[in-house]
């Protein structure tokens, strides 16, 4: 194992061709992503959040290799995963894996939870010998604090948050260094939510997991996040530490997003900044920043210009004209690094 | 959504239910989905309804304005008094004429209650022909008076589009222009933003809120997000396993919960940490989840259905079903050792 960014992400895009016509011929693309490129630290939580069709679940997969990305780089672990054939890309699948919404989706109905939780080590060659692997699986249905007569049951029998208990375990089964969770919780009722994401920030603590959580729950993303990146029509808008982005938003879209939450406080006043309108289809995407159409403090330039990612210091980046000015001074500054301008670096450990 | 009306009896509920009781029936036969559930909402006030999937709030609703499907479910008890009137009692003919004109619905999933085949318009228009009798000239003028209403862009043009050329958050701003297209004195919206992005919930919301204002309309709202219920309601039901298991202003009832549901469900979502800067505070602290899972109503604990998720369960919870009734000023909890006042 090197001892870089566990995963590091270049200007990756995916889009879908769309076709019409008779002879279906490709007519456009969807940029469901369009350009993105971050790190993700060894031991962190990366929180993926937007609004349904920004790509952040399309992201996530790309990230794995489970959709194909049309460019760009994607390295884990220093391996690039991009152009690899399946079968090279085997070893590396047990290290990264996916935790999907709808746990009784994803879990084969004519399985029990022994068959669904010992097909991982099947299919990778491990644990071959039996007795080792029922302790494997056992140890699996302990850690995940369900009964082990639960091994002999099938998925129909259990609760939601039994189930994504189920999906979790076959998830961290082979011991992966990473984990996608795509709206793991978003499934469950408050009651369950809970004990599902105690349940996760436990793993990662006692497996060093790291992990990139895709949720819409801005609440969930800010309470598990070490770093938070905010997705608008295929980009990154804006990535910073968790709490320096709840508490100092800088890019109008995530000052309207954190706005828009309800708060369950009915004491508290609250004026909330209402963006109009919805964001547009990613067919058809507007010119210069996607958000523009929306956004309350809009420039003559937003319209034609694409704004970059402008460093902000502490690991704080967003694509905001507005903050190009602050950038700047930061970049101007001896203290921070040279390609601070590139990408949206994570700050060092300290 | 108004100031909360804080007097009882100054002014006569606008809607009134009183031990409303259906049963659902199952393969292995009928069990109790709501179970004596008992609310008032008054003139231009807003009710929160609260609770996870299967407590029953839903069907409440449903059966409220007779909607509730029969088979599987059947009210069995109780009464729904809405201006005046039982309407457990009416005629379906009756209960025809009132629904869609003096109270009216909305549902989370708009694309299941819009007709696909029919224009928007049309779909407005018809309620305000059958309920107001007007010419289809003027309910189509109606329709697209709603549709700019509820902020519908180029509503002249809209009002010819099919259900499946709309957003989700538009096709939600259609079904609230349907609902209010004859003016009701009650609407019931259950989960009217769950299925909608967080800007456009907001936007949804803020429509409700205005449109209430200034139709002095009352509205109930079946809802799982207790931030939705803090920022929209005067008064909140809480319900477990078919039951109203907490009452209360809303104010009293996120600061001093006296079931231990209510606390238990408030204290396991994080709370927006924005003004103290704790983002993820995961590496401090764990979420204080409720133990276990919601029963199935099949097979209910006996006495109190939360008991064996509850840290303040005593003995008797386990023989005796606890009735609601009044804690402290103005709130009434179903449970034999309530939350103390902080």
């Amino acid at each position: 194992m090197s001892s870089g960014p566990l995963l590091q992400v270049r200007d990756l895009k995916v889009h879908f061709p769309v076709r019409g016509g008779l002879l279906g011929r490709v007519r456009g693309a969807v940029k469901a992503v369009d350009g993105v490129g971050f790190d993700v630290v060894r031991g962190e939580t990366l929180g993926l959040v937007g609004e349904s069709g920004c790509g952040k679940s399309t992201l996530g997969r790309a990230l794995l290799r489970l959709v194909e990305p049309t460019a760009g780089s994607i390295r884990f672990d220093g391996q690039e995963l991009t152009g690899q054939s399946q079968r090279r890309l085997r070893p590396l699948r047990r290290r990264m894996q996916l935790v999907f919404q709808d746990p009784y989706a994803s879990l084969n109905p004519r399985m029990t939870v022994r068959e669904i939780l010992g097909e991982p080590f099947a299919i990778h060659g491990l644990a071959r010998e039996r007795g080792e692997r029922e302790r494997e699986v056992s140890a699996l249905v302990d850690a995940m604090g369900l009964p082990r007569e639960a091994l002999e049951r099938y998925p129909h029998e259990f609760s939601g948050g039994q189930r994504q208990r189920i999906g979790i375990a076959r998830a961290i089964a082979l011991r992966p260094d990473l984990v996608v969770a795509d709206e793991p919780i978003s499934a469950l009722d408050v009651s369950i939510q809970a004990q599902i994401v105690n349940l996760l920030v436990d793993l990662q603590r006692e497996r060093g997991l790291t992990y990139v959580f895709i949720a819409h729950d801005l609440k969930i993303v800010e309470y598990v996040s070490t770093r938070v990146a905010v997705m608008y029509l295929g980009r990154i808008v804006e990535l910073a530490p968790a709490a320096e982005l709840y508490r100092r938003p800088r890019h109008p879209y995530t000052q309207a997003l954190l706005s828009s939450v309800p708060v369950p406080d009915p004491g508290r006043a609250r004026t909330r900044l209402l963006v109009p309108g919805e964001p547009p289809s990613p067919l058809n995407p507007p010119s210069g920043c996607a958000f523009h159409p929306r956004c309350p403090h809009v420039m003559e330039r937003c319209r034609r210009e694409s704004p970059p990612l402008y460093p902000l210091g502490g690991g704080h980046t967003a694509a905001c004209f507005l903050v190009e000015g602050d950038s700047r001074e930061v970049t101007a500054a001896p203290a921070s690094g040279g390609d601070a301008g590139v990408l949206a670096q994570p700050p060092s450990p300290g | 959504m108004t100031a909360a009306v804080q007097r009882p009896d100054a002014e006569r509920p606008l809607l009134d239910v009183r031990g409303l009781t259906a049963e659902l029936s199952l393969e292995e036969g009928p069990v109790r989905a709501v179970d004596g559930v008992s609310f008032s909402v008054p003139p231009g006030g807003t009710l929160g309804v609260v609770g996870e999937s299967g407590c029953g709030k839903s069907l409440t609703a449903l059966s409220v304005l007779g909607l509730a499907p029969n088979p599987p479910v059947r009210v069995v008890g109780g009464e729904v008094l809405f201006q005046g009137r039982d309407l457990l009692k009416l005629p379906e003919a009756e209960l025809r004429r009132l629904r869609g004109h003096h109270a009216a619905m909305v549902f989370q999933e708009p694309m299941t209650s819009l007709n696909p085949v029919f224009t928007v318009g049309e779909q407005i228009a018809e309620g305000v022909r059958l309920h107001l009798g007007a010419s289809r000239a003027k309910a189509r003028e109606r329709a697209v008076e709603m549709l700019r209403q509820v902020g519908i862009p180029a509503p002249e043009e809209r009002v010819d589009a099919y259900p499946h050329q709309l957003s989700g958050g538009m096709r939600q701003r259609v079904m609230i222009a349907m609902a209010l297209a004859c003016d009701p004195a009650l609407l019931i919206a259950d989960e009217p933003t769950t299925a909608l992005d967080v800007t456009i919930q907001a936007q949804i919301l803020d429509l409700l809120k205005r449109l209430q204002a200034e139709r002095g309309m009352a509205v109930m709202l079946i809802t799982h997000d207790l931030g939705v219920v803090a920022e929209s309601c005067d008064t909140v039901v809480v319900m477990y396993a078919g039951r109203v298991v907490e009452r209360a202003p809303v104010r009293e009832l996120f600061s001093r919960p006296a079931h231990p549901y209510t606390a238990g469900l408030l204290r396991s979502i994080p709370s927006l940490q924005v003004a103290t800067g704790e983002g993820g505070a995961a590496s401090q602290r764990r979420l204080r989840a409720i133990p276990g899972m919601v029963p199935s109503l099949r097979r209910l604990p006996s006495g109190c259905a939360f008991r064996d998720r509850c840290d303040r369960a005593l003995e008797i919870c386990a023989r005796v079903v606890p009735p609601l009734e009044p804690k402290r000023d103005g709130q009434l909890a179903a449970c034999h050792n309530p939350v103390p006042v902080p």
